[in-house]
């Protein structure tokens, strides 16, 4: 019969010398099975008197417990270093792109309108669309602009029979909702417009925002705080704002707005053929024959209009030096606005 | 419109310095678009005097000349045509500086001494090209800077008018405007009438007198038709961007410059009878001044004699009876045509001239018989002659408006209240007179110069624009706080746009009109295209009835420059003629192109087949929450493959259009590789479902794959319907996941694996529940389609 000292001590340091998760259950089998060397143990002590076996019970139980104990210990200690090594293996470079479909964008004039509408539209203003191929009526009549009027000059309007045309601006759609609103009127209208025009600086189609607001005390000094704020909240930056007296048919008082060169901040660019003002906006109080037209009484109410040029406050926002880009369409363009 | 500072300033002189003038007139509305100098930035260039002239004993178109500067005389050599003895010329001596770069020094030309140089107009910078050299007049003061002689620090000043100040296109209006806005006194020079000393008249008669209330004659005799206009005169105009003539000719353009009133002058000699204003008559054909023949229009306004045409009134004269370098006795004429009568008729035969311009914009109405005097006036000083009376016909002159301004209205339209004595300072200066007060204001008379002035918001206007619209005050408009409708049953605009962000599509902005072969070939092929009468070009000359036009243009420049894949939509309105009636309908168009996925490590390369737009356009029509109600079926578009297209159908209407670009189009338009195309009906698709919550089920789901042999020519969809229909209400899910024909599968026949997935609300489905049912789908698969279960 083995010492139970000796294999305790042998079994502890079989156990602390065990390398893996194997050879520690072939020391458990070893040890601790049914025919383990500790089973042996216990099963001897039938052969012992009666009055020595409860203490050597007892001795056997404890130096089986001890090894149990190493056992897990050993085992834990194992399984640790397995898991560490498993991590290890693991180890990806996560620094490798991802999987995925291509960037999509918007094209930067949508972007720009987009904005446009966010910042009015907080402001209590909803949006309105209308037809594109209009009649005479709403392109010009309806907004003081009677045939041979020399404005008509200016717009370069195409035509498809002598009624029906390409709308030369969206100041259309202010008419189509006042002949079907009543006052208050809170409205901005983005879309194309079109002018018989091509050069460096002219595209035949182009993108305006036009914005009308008609209530019973809306007045010019309302018209220019509005306009001076929309157009430091649109640059994000705190421009001056210069309000110049020019004419519009459908509008009176009517004003050019210049703004502070967003380039060179006034000290004269490029950008503002050295003027160091660029200008953004025309807008003014609608006329009266406008409000009369679409059965509005401009005695009891007053209200503004504005029109911006959206390809022009996108090119300013976003650096673009030839109108062109816009409606080229270039893949390359398009993807810096990603 | 072009002026002369100098000029302007002969008028009004206010004691502040060119950029501060100009800038006020901009802030005044007159916007001042540019400034050019009115000569070079010369120097030591003085009035010279050609003394005597001789031959070059060396070179033929050479002279050597001795030119006196006043005091002494210089050996100058001179290559000019036109120099001559006792000619006065620009004289640039030694050490004069012509330019930055261009000293004048001592030199030899062909052996000669020249100690100087003779100048050209174009030398100092006064025209571009010149004939010779400037010939100055005879009683030019030898010796003086011509700088100073010819007033050449000059400005030229271009303002952009706008239609309504027609009143400003004159130095005279333009000098009006800035004794206004710089409250300072207008120097009208002194112009009398000029007395006739001979009898001639010639009868006027108006046929028309709605266009033409007004017209003077004046017939004067016996001009010198040697004689020259004045360089004076010739300057002033050359800074106004008016050519010179004749001096007839010169003579009306400069009152035309000068006091707004548009003038002609004819041959009397070609007239006969008496003049006749009237439109022109059916047939009537007039030869133009510039040589030009046009047929006229009844709308046209002419002037006639007896016989014949003689002008288009307002607009242009006619070659026949203009003044030519023979004319001896000419006929004045200075009169008013209302606008209405005028406009737009120079534009519908392509043409602008300064008269239209003016006319169609408004003339001063009581300027017709200043004008008269002032220009026989300077005619009898240039060419001589003897003038006759003015033959003057009135008919009924337009009214001047009296216009009320009621103080409460400033306040209301403005947002600020003015100062009477503001109000009334204004408007006096502005040329207004109070006639009689109300309860809140004023009734004021309308000079006859301000014709655009007719009505309150017109005074308004003023008082805002020479207050300064930038001391006015500034508020934020009090406006009612109503929320504004939200409505959830639509999918916006917005958000498929960004959805396609989100898939990888650039979007893209075409032009609406397209070529019209595109239009047709990738139309519906029924030729609904709406062309423009006046395109810019070709290429551009109908309305778009489809995106793919735009798209496929887009993909063919982009693949011009080196890109391999593209996925683009638009979003936007098509426009087409059904039956008469133009329809323009919102559309969201998608191309896709190249690999389905941009080259990357760890995936394999696939080129974009039908499945990857079509997987597109169902995620699109989930934003609805009703994907159930569209269905994809087989359909023939001219656009797109056989076999390779679906038409989009929302409960039956069609919303849309998917498949391949037919293969004879990409060849046609040199594409590579295949394109899928996609176009939906954005307001037909958007109706959306708002969700309705389902309670979910406490009980696990089942699931049953299938796999069926049947033949290809049975679609998914019939597939699906049938085991829909078969499987009952506990089927919660069916989808296919896999396909396959080819190798191991019998010819014309394709397997498919199928996952049905069953569910019940209000308890666990046992094996008895389902093998019915699964059973009973194998035998409806069998019977409908003949399908056998794969072992």
């Amino acid at each position: 019969m083995i010492d139970l000292q000796v294999l305790t001590t042998d079994a502890l340091e079989a156990i602390a010398k065990a390398q893996n998760s194997q050879e520690l259950e072939q020391l458990r089998v070893n040890f601790l099975g049914k025919k383990g060397s500790f089973t042996e143990q216990l099963k001897a002590l039938g052969g012992l008197s009666p009055e020595v076996r409860p203490a050597a019970g007892a001795a056997i139980n404890q130096a089986k417990d001890q090894v149990q104990e190493a056992l897990s210990e050993r085992k834990t200690l194992i399984d640790n270093a397995a898991a560490e090594i498993e991590l290890e293996m693991g180890q990806i470079d996560i620094t490798l792109p991802g999987r995925k479909q291509s960037t999509g964008g918007l094209h930067p004039v949508t972007r720009t309108i987009e904005r446009i509408e966010a910042i009015f539209i907080g402001a209590g203003f909803t949006m309105a669309e209308g037809p594109e191929i209009e009649d005479d009526y709403h392109n010009f009549e309806a907004l003081n602009i009677p045939a041979h009027h020399p404005a008509r000059a200016m717009h370069d309007t195409f035509y498809f029979d002598a009624n029906t045309l390409l709308r030369t601006h969206t100041s259309t759609v202010q008419v189509r909702v006042m002949e079907s609103t009543a006052p208050p009127i809170k409205i901005i209208c983005p879309g194309r417009v079109y002018r018989c025009d091509s050069d460096m600086t002219h595209t035949p189609m182009f993108h305006q925002v036009e914005g009308l607001f008609i209530d019973e005390n809306v007045s010019f000094a309302d018209l220019k705080g509005l306009i001076a704020e929309f157009l430091r909240v649109f640059f994000e930056a705190d421009l001056a704002v210069r309000f110049r007296p020019s004419y519009f048919p459908f509008t009176e008082p009517s004003a050019e707005v210049d703004v502070q060169c967003v380039s060179c901040k006034g000290d004269g660019c490029r950008v503002c053929s050295q003027t160091g003002c660029l200008e953004v906006l025309g807008c003014g109080m609608v006329h009266p024959k406008v409000l009369e037209k679409s059965n509005i009484d401009p005695e009891k109410y007053t209200g503004f209009a504005f029109g911006m040029g959206v390809d022009r406050l996108a090119m300013l926002r976003y650096q673009i030096k030839d109108l062109r880009l816009l409606f080229e369409n270039d893949l390359r363009f398009l993807r810096q606005f990603h | 419109m072009k002026f002369s500072e100098r000029w302007l300033r002969e008028w009004v002189d206010p004691a502040i310095e060119t950029e501060e003038l100009l800038q006020r007139l901009t802030m005044a509305g007159l916007e001042v678009e540019g400034t050019e100098v009115a000569a070079n930035d010369f120097s030591g260039v003085i009035v010279g005097e050609v003394l005597a002239v001789a031959s070059h004993p060396d070179a033929d178109k050479l002279h050597v000349c001795e030119v006196s500067d006043g005091k002494d005389i210089f050996q100058v050599v001179c290559g000019a045509a036109n120099v001559r003895t006792g000619l006065k010329i620009p004289f640039a001596r030694i050490g004069a500086q012509l330019s930055a770069d261009f000293k004048i020094k001592k030199a030899k030309l062909r052996g000669v001494e020249s100690h100087g140089m003779l100048c050209s107009a174009a030398e100092l910078g006064l025209v571009e090209v010149a004939d010779g050299l400037l010939e100055l007049p005879a009683n030019a003061p030898t010796g003086i800077d011509i700088r100073q002689y010819l007033q050449l620090d000059d400005v030229i000043v271009e303002v952009n008018l706008t239609p309504n100040r027609g009143d400003c296109l004159s130095v005279a209006g333009l000098a009006r405007e800035v004794s206004v806005i710089t409250k300072t006194a207008l120097n009208v020079p002194v112009m009398s009438a000029v007395k006739a000393s001979i009898p001639d008249t010639f009868p006027v008669e108006l046929q028309s007198t709605a266009d033409c209330p007004r017209y003077l004659g004046r017939i004067i005799r016996n001009i010198n038709p040697d004689s020259e206009t004045p360089l004076w005169m010739l300057e002033k105009l050359r800074r106004s961007g008016i050519r010179n003539i004749d001096p007839v000719v010169d003579v009306t353009n400069y009152v035309l410059l000068e006091l707004g009133q548009p003038m002609h002058a004819f041959d009397f000699d070609k007239l006969e009878g008496g003049i006749r204003v009237r439109r022109a008559e059916p047939a009537e054909a007039l030869i133009l001044l510039d040589g030009k023949e046009v047929a006229l229009t009844p709308e046209t306004l002419v002037i006639a004699d007896h016989k014949k045409v003689l002008a288009m009134a307002g607009i242009m004269g006619g070659k026949y009876s203009a003044v030519s370098p023979r004319t001896t006795n000419i006929f004045l004429e200075s009169a008013f045509f209302v606008p209405l009568a005028i406009a737009g008729r120079a534009r519908s035969y392509g043409m602008h001239t300064d008269a239209a311009h003016r006319y169609e914009r408004g003339v001063d109405p009581n300027l017709s018989p200043l004008a008269m005097e002032r220009a026989t006036a300077l005619l009898l000083d240039i060419v001589g002659g003897q003038a006759g009376p003015i033959v003057e016909v009135n008919a009924q002159m337009p009214a001047t408006a009296t216009v009320s301004l009621r103080n409460k209205r400033i306040e209301k339209l403005l947002g600020v209240s003015l100062p009477a004595d503001e109000i009334h300072d204004i408007l006096t200066r502005l040329g207004l007179q109070p006639t009689n007060s109300h309860a809140d204001g004023f009734c004021w008379k309308v000079p006859s110069w301000r014709f655009d002035i007719s009505i309150e918001v017109d005074l308004i206007e003023e008082l805002a624009r020479v207050y300064g619209y930038n001391n006015l005050s500034v508020s934020t408009a009090q406006t009612n706080m109503s929320l504004q409708p939200q409505p959830e049953a639509n999918v916006g605009i917005k958000s498929i746009r960004n959805t396609l962000v989100g898939l990888g599509y650039q979007e893209v902005v075409t032009y609406s009109f397209v070529a019209p072969e595109l239009a047709c070939v990738l139309g519906d092929g029924k030729g609904n295209e709406i062309k423009l009468a006046n395109p810019i070009s070709q290429d551009m000359s109908v309305m778009r009835s489809s995106l793919w036009p735009g798209l496929l243009t887009t993909l063919k420049y982009n693949q011009n420059r080196q890109q391999t894949r593209a996925r683009l939509f638009e979003s936007g309105l098509v426009f087409n003629n059904t039956n008469n009636k133009i329809e323009q309908v919102v559309k969201v168009g998608c191309l896709i192109w190249g690999a389905h996925h941009p080259e990357q490590w760890g995936s394999v390369e696939k080129e974009v087949d039908f499945y990857d737009i079509k997987g597109d356009v169902e995620l699109l029509l989930g934003l609805t929450h009703n994907l159930a109600h569209f269905s994809f079926d087989p359909g023939l578009l001219p656009a797109l493959q056989p076999g390779q297209t679906a038409e989009i159908k929302c409960l039956e209407h069609t919303v849309g259009w998917l498949g391949a670009l037919h293969p004879k189009i990409l060849q046609a338009l040199d594409i590579q590789g295949k394109v899928f195309l996609l176009e939906l009906d954005y307001e037909l698709m958007s109706a959306a479902r708002i969700t309705t919550v389902k309670n979910l089920s406490r009980y696990p789901s089942v699931r049953r794959d299938l796999a069926i042999l049947l033949s290809e020519s049975v679609s998914a969809k019939e597939l699906d319907s049938l085991l829909r229909d078969t499987a009952g209400s506990e089927l919660q899910d069916l989808i296919i996941f896999d396909l396959y024909s080819g190798k191991n599968i019998e010819k014309g026949k394709k397997s498919v694996a199928l996952g049905l997935t069953f569910q019940h609300p209000s308890r666990t489905l046992s094996e008895a529940d389902i093998n019915p049912i699964i059973d009973s789908c194998i035998k409806a698969l069998a019977d409908k389609f003949n399908a056998e279960l794969r072992k």
